[in-house]
């Protein structure tokens, strides 16, 4: 399976192996409520795995974007910047946040499968 | 982000039940289990009162009835507010001041043909009875009403819908109150709200609660709304939130309340002073004061929030941010924030700090949106 989850409610889908794709989950997104500002790292910043590399907003609440694997920025979701509801109406597709050249492989050891991302959501 | 149950002892309005059925979220609020959304989300709902009618339940706020002849004169020992002066069937916005002049709460006041009818905020409630009972209980009955739900109908179409349920009530303007039957229902109406737009807060009995909310969730543009738009809604309409904007440290001159003192309380008025904190209040009635409470309207994307520095020129904070979103309708960043008396003229320029970065803000004239009440 290419799409894989951390605790912070993150999906990465390493399915390209140029760079990960990565956004926040379903469930994230629900418990955010409507997203109305993303702040997207730069281009070409490179970040370890769990350091802060953006902010997702909802009316309520601003949560952190944690890195789910340490590398670089490669590309960010600039129809996203515009309009922050894609993380809303499709957080597994359009609403992606940005891309990642990992620097570790090796790192997405400890990220979650589907079956333990599902187990995790249904825990809390 | 994780979801934490509600703790066992939280409270429950009379319409918990009516908020699971409709899906809301349910979050804790002032020791409620209060709904924070429902599944249409807290911008739809924002601009189903914006641009038809929406209901809340602000059950968990308290309802308090001073019962006697001497209850208005009374209730201006504590509040810097004309009560005596108010006519039957009006209604009026008060502060509890205490000796500092700092806010103790902000309620509402009706005068009723046999008493006076008082709604306040959910988180102060046990403390306002208390101080109702400690300072006033020999010269008026104190009747807390946990016995009723108070329901608030905003948005430009509710006249509509309460003129097809209970006619008698459409004549009401502004901040007046009726007895009424709405639907059938035996209530106490008032023409008022918290989200800027025209619309009434209905208290009825708790039994009654859940079938007067169905009769009016029946009406075509009536959608349920919940304390997630009611803050974005209150916010944009330029209105304190007790705890947020006010509280024991601000006075109501520098919150910008000056216009809730009326002329009969202020110096040189027929019953001027007599409340807690009179002599700051009316220093600062003259004087003016250090720092205001101000609106800002943020140039770029990000929310200012909360908490955030207001900064001058070289990065010194001057003042604070009280409250802050994303306004839905103003589609910028709205803040309340208190600053500097002299960068408080509409125009001005100030940067507020989020996450280190600034964002360049510019004082704006309150409210954000315009009040949209009927004043007949």
């Amino acid at each position: 399976m290419p799409v894989l989850y951390t605790s912070d409610h993150e999906w990465i889908d390493t399915g390209d192996a140029e760079a990960a794709t990565v956004g926040i989950t379903t469930h994230a997104q629900d418990a955010l409520g409507d997203v109305v500002f993303v702040d997207l790292p730069a281009v070409g910043t490179s970040f370890k795995k769990g350091e802060v590399a953006g902010v997702v907003e909802s009316v309520k609440a601003a949560a952190d974007l944690y890195m789910p694997v340490g590398g670089e920025v490669v590309e960010v979701n600039e129809a996203l910047r515009a309009d922050p509801s894609l993380a809303n109406s499709d957080p597994l597709g359009a609403g992606w946040f940005f891309k990642v050249r990992l620097s570790d492989q090796a790192e997405t050891a400890s990220l979650l499968d589907q079956a333990a991302y599902d187990a995790l959501v249904k825990e809390a | 982000m994780a979801d934490s149950p509600p703790a066992p002892a939280m409270l429950k309005t009379p319409l918990h039940s009516l908020h699971v059925e409709l899906g809301a979220k349910m979050v804790p609020f002032a020791g409620y289990d209060m709904p924070v959304s429902y599944p249409a989300g807290i911008l739809a709902e924002h601009r189903q009162c914006r641009e038809a009618a929406a209901l809340f339940d602000v059950s968990h706020m308290g309802q308090v009835r001073l019962v006697g002849a001497d209850a208005a004169a009374a209730l201006e020992t504590l509040v810097p507010v004309d009560v005596v002066g108010l006519d039957i069937g009006k209604q009026r916005y008060a502060l509890f001041t205490n000796d500092a002049g700092g806010i103790l709460d902000d309620l509402m006041v009706t005068r009723r043909a046999d008493h006076l009818f008082l709604v306040v905020n959910a988180g102060c409630k046990a403390a306002d009875i208390a101080h109702l009972r400690a300072t006033i209980a020999s010269r008026c009955r104190i009747e807390p009403m946990p016995e009723h739900a108070l329901l608030a109908l905003q948005g430009p179409a509710a006249a509509a819908v309460i003129g097809r349920l209970a006619p008698a009530l459409a004549t009401l303007t502004f901040m007046t109150g009726a007895d009424a039957r709405i639907a059938g229902i035996d209530c106490f109406a008032t023409r008022s709200g918290y989200t800027g737009e025209d619309g009434f807060e209905i208290s009825v009995a708790a039994r009654d609660a859940e079938a007067l909310a169905r009769a009016l969730l029946a009406e075509p543009e009536v959608a349920p709304a919940g304390l997630g738009a009611r803050d974005t809604l209150r916010l944009e309409a330029g209105l304190c939130l007790y705890g947020h904007e006010i509280d024991t440290t601000t006075t109501p001159i520098e919150a910008g309340l000056t216009w809730a003192i009326q002329k009969v309380r202020r110096p040189g008025g027929d019953r001027a002073g007599g409340y807690p904190g009179a002599a700051t209040i009316e220093r600062q009635l003259g004087r003016g004061t250090e720092r205001k409470r101000v609106g800002l309207i943020g140039a770029e994307r990000a929310p200012v929030r909360e908490g955030a520095a207001i900064v001058d020129d070289v990065g010194i904070a001057i003042g604070r941010v009280t409250s802050g979103t994303i306004g839905p309708s103003v589609g910028k960043p709205i803040a309340l924030a208190y600053v500097p008396t002299a960068r408080a003229a509409p125009g001005t320029k100030l940067d507020a700090e989020v996450r280190g970065k600034r964002q360049p803000m510019q004082v704006v004239p309150l409210p954000f949106t315009p009040h949209r009440y009927f004043r007949g």
